[in-house]
């Protein structure tokens, strides 16, 4: 049948029906807190102030907020190209073996900047390789790209714990991680352009990771909009028979998309290594290739988008921490709760109040809402 | 005149800013067969849809056998004795056609009893209506035209006396097509209402008693069918005089553009669709291929055009063949001229999530035209895409709207701007018209023959015979992936009918 709806101005569109699912969420986990006993309008302003209310809590923010822009992006341009990439979390997870390497041989050498761009490189090589694995048996074997990426999830988990207990761990060391990085591989804070609003910072990791990830997302939308293999990416994602009708090559462009997504993937790995711990530990990703997934979708696969719900995310992290700290009643857990809430309402059930709202800007001003010819068979 | 079987009063539904229909007043006496007319987006679908317990309406009343009546869900429908027959078939393909009748309509949690209980009602609607199907048939074997009488043996089956058919004969034979109407005409004798929706005139005028005329969400006209023209209906449809037949000269036919040489294609199943078939198209002339749906045009048209792997045979274009290995590069063979309009537009043709503009660029986006180094023109891209529209009239001229957001014509329109404008040698079009409107055709017909004046060599592929007869200069007609005749444009729709059917095949085999 035909999409019964009206197209809306797209400051409703990208702007307020996302405040509106999250509005909706931020309702739902009041409820939540209610059951446990809590105020949750207290709970709601430790959340925002202990995520925005002081610079180290912005500083954290935007730090965790980082990593999310990284594995969003990685997520939304599989997604453009119709793939699911759930592998995220090994991607990153093995790049940081490329990290490790790269900072251990010249953190005593190089300074900086010399090696940042090295470990990009390393990041972005280790993710994509092992994205190549999964597109590769898509593209020509057919093996389901969900299944495969998220089995290479667990490889990667084992084939870190092997190399940081092997050989990435110094000898004699209990700790399954690096050594401390030396200077040379350590990244610069960002905690100044803070401190220039005038706000204070004890300490925090906010890093140039943040910047890096700010030009990806630059980059990332000029791919998708402006690039004639964003162009034919876009065409396969929507209809694999219209790129075979377009002489798009499917090996050729479900391999560049995925790897192009595992490079995203494995850059995310530099912010909590080289940014804020200074090593490769086990299981430093801890989740964030994951929470990518939800980004992109609530980000509506954009890269601003995909910027701000990923400064949520990072929010949601940071003042979950502190709401944790402060309301002993509400444990870490109930934190989970609250961020699977708003996935759930801004991800999942993203389209549950359109048509109401799509209904109500045809009611107000037919105008604004432009005619849309009802498509479709027969009618 | 008869009791009203279905009454509409003032009717009105809107999707958001489009009103899909107002204040339609409608109403279908019992025992006659009404039909009801009109271009793709007039809102025929909808109000059935609406009657049928699909949508809900937003004002307005209907009146089933003279009781108001609260339709909220289909089983509402069902419950007042309306049933329908879709467009596209809703059946179990891998189940039996008893299995099929009595899926949602089963009496007891066994299906035992279920099963004899249906088993001998449909002998006895076999009997009164002349529905023979073999009820332990398997759906996926049999034949279009008998699974759409399941379709109707469904319908009566829970006890339909008002029976709503959705473009019944588009994927039918002439022959089965009269099949379904003798059938329908018996329902009518034994007191069932039948409601036609169609946009075919020729079938309105066969058999409805009344018909309706619905344009853009109105009803404008109600009509005794006997005291009516095929020539007003269309333009009641359209709102202005329509041109039915396209005028054209003679072909001036050339060189040979493209040349088909024993060609044989199979499908993913090991099926022989195209069956060692053989043709020339010369520069100059429109061939056209005529045939019922799923006789290997479509493997053909994709064969051709690099799309599909080919078993064996050859395909030459201006001399030099086409890589039949199904891993030709069809932007090389765009390169050689060749531009292919498929048939699915949907799915191949265009990308319904696109704007305009990208669309019309889909397949020629290598183009140096259309990069400004590394990336995109984007404004040499806009400014092309406006051209076309303002060169084939596509409606409405925004070339940033989605391309889901444009009607059926002028998405096809989108197409054959981008595949004509390159000014190809030769052109294959697979269903010029499909889902187009009347208008539209008009306009696709006139483009499709200035192409042939000037010279391209113009294959269409169509399943409407009206239109493969109005354009072509010669008419193949294909049957069971084979070439069963040639004939001039002149030949009588029964002869091609019989053809399209494989009569002549079987007579010839016997």
């Amino acid at each position: 049948m035909s999409t019964p709806y009206a197209k809306l101005p797209a400051w409703a569109d990208y702007g307020l029906i996302p405040v509106i699912n999250l509005f909706v969420a931020f309702v739902v986990a009041g409820f939540v807190v209610v059951l446990v006993g809590e105020n949750p309008f207290r709970a709601a302003v430790i959340l925002v102030q202990g995520a925005f209310g002081k610079g180290t809590g912005i500083a954290f923010t935007l730090f965790y907020a980082t990593t999310f822009i990284f594995s969003g992006l990685s997520v939304a341009v599989a997604a453009h190209c119709g793939l699911f990439n759930i592998g995220g979390e090994g991607q990153g997870y093995i790049a940081g073996l490329g990290i490790g390497v790269v900072c251990l041989a010249f953190d005593s050498v190089l300074p900086w900047w010399l090696t940042f761009p090295l470990a990009i490189v390393a990041a972005a090589a280790m993710g994509a390789l092992w994205a190549l694995i999964p597109a590769y048996l898509q593209a020509r074997r057919g093996s389901h790209i969900v299944i495969t990426t998220i089995m290479f999830n667990f490889i990667a988990a084992s084939v870190m714990v092997y190399a940081l207990v092997g050989f990435l761990k110094p000898l004699g060391s209990m700790a399954p991680q690096t050594r401390t990085f030396l200077d040379g591989a350590q990244l610069p804070k960002l905690n100044w352009v803070i401190e220039l609003f005038g706000a204070k910072i004890r300490s925090a990791p906010l890093n140039v990771c943040f910047l890096l990830a700010l030009l990806m997302a630059f980059l990332v939308w000029l791919l998708i909009w402006r690039t004639r293999l964003g162009y034919e990416m876009r065409t396969y994602g929507h209809s694999a028979k219209a790129a075979r009708y377009a002489g798009i090559s499917e090996t050729r462009i479900v391999i560049i998309a995925m790897m192009i997504s595992g490079a995203l993937a494995g850059m995310m790995a530099l912010n909590p290594t080289m940014g804020d711990q200074h090593n490769v530990a086990l299981d430093f990703v801890s989740g964030a290739g994951f929470v990518g997934i939800a980004v992109a979708l609530m980000g509506r696969l954009h890269p601003v988008g995909i910027v701000l719900a990923a400064i949520l995310f990072g929010m949601l992290y940071q003042g979950g921490a502190e709401l944790a700290f402060e309301m002993p009643a509400i444990s870490r857990d109930m934190i989970v709760i609250i961020q699977g809430l708003v996935i759930l309402f801004a991800g999942a059930l993203e389209h549950m109040f359109r048509p109401y709202i799509q209904a109500l800007f045809a009611s107000i001003s037919p105008k604004t809402v432009g005619i849309e010819a009802v498509k479709g068979k027969g009618a | 005149m008869a009791q009203a079987a279905i009454e509409l009063i003032g009717i009105n539904k809107s999707f958001g800013a489009v009103r899909a229909n107002r204040d339609i007043n409608l109403e279908v006496a019992r025992g006659t067969i009404h039909g009801i007319v009109g271009e793709n987006g007039a809102g025929k679908s909808t109000l059935m849809s609406i009657l049928y317990g699909f949508y809900q309406a937003d004002s307005g009343e209907i009146r089933v056998g003279g009781q108001p009546a609260s339709i909220k869900t289909p089983n509402d429908a069902i419950a007042l004795g309306i049933g329908m027959v879709h467009q596209h078939f809703m059946l179990v393909d891998n189940f039996s056609v008893l299995e099929n009748v009595i899926l949602g309509a089963e009496s007891d949690a066994l299906l035992k009893r279920s099963i004899a209980k249906a088993r001998s009602e449909l002998e006895r609607l076999e009997r009164e209506y002349g529905l023979e199907v073999d009820p332990d048939a398997i759906i996926e074997e049999l034949p279009v035209g008998l699974q759409q009488r399941v379709e109707i043996l469904k319908a009566l089956y829970r006890g339909a006396e008002i029976l709503i058919l959705d473009e019944p004969t588009g994927v039918l034979t002439p022959a089965e097509a009269d099949h379904l109407f003798r059938i329908l005409k018996q329902l009518k004798e034994q007191g069932k209402t039948v409601v036609l929706i169609t946009h075919k005139l020729r079938e309105i005028m066969a058999i409805t008693d009344t018909v309706s005329v619905m344009r853009q969400g109105t009803m404008v006209a109600t009509r005794v069918t006997k005291e009516t023209t095929v020539g007003e209906l269309a333009e009641l449809m359209v709102g202005r005089r329509v041109l039915l037949r396209v005028e054209k000269g003679e072909a001036e036919a050339g060189a040979v553009k493209l040349a088909v040489k024993n060609l044989t294609v199979k499908d993913q199943r090991g099926v022989t669709m195209v069956d060692d078939i053989s043709f020339d198209l010369r520069a100059g002339e429109i061939v056209g291929i005529a045939g019922v749906a799923g006789n290997g045009q479509s493997e053909l048209l994709e064969a051709i055009s690099g799309i599909r792997h080919a078993v064996s045979g050859s395909v030459m274009l201006d001399g030099k063949p086409i890589d039949l290995t199904g891993k030709a590069d069809p932007g090389e063979l765009r390169d050689r001229g060749l531009a292919h309009v498929p048939e699915d537009r949907h799915h191949v043709g265009l990308v319904l999530a696109f704007e305009e503009n990208e669309n019309s660029i889909l397949g020629y986006h290598d183009d140096e035209r259309y990069l400004k180094g590394p990336l995109l023109d984007i404004d040499a891209i806009r400014n092309d895409a406006k051209d076309k529209i303002a060169k084939y009239d596509i409606r409405p001229a925004d070339c940033r709207l989605k391309t889901a957001n444009f009607s059926g014509g002028n998405q096809q329109k989108i197409v054959l701007a981008r595949e004509m404008e390159q000014d190809p040698g030769v052109l294959i079009v697979g269903q010029p018209t499909r889902g187009v409107d009347v208008g539209a055709i008009e306009f696709i017909h006139k483009r499709l023959i200035a192409m042939r004046d000037q010279g391209k060599a113009v294959l269409v592929v169509s399943v409407e015979l009206d239109e493969i007869r109005s354009l072509s200069d010669r008419i193949l007609v294909m049957f069971a992936g084979r070439i069963v005749g040639e004939r001039g444009p002149e030949a009588t729709e029964g002869e091609l009918g019989l053809l399209m059917a494989g009569v002549e095949q079987r007579e010839a085999a016997q």
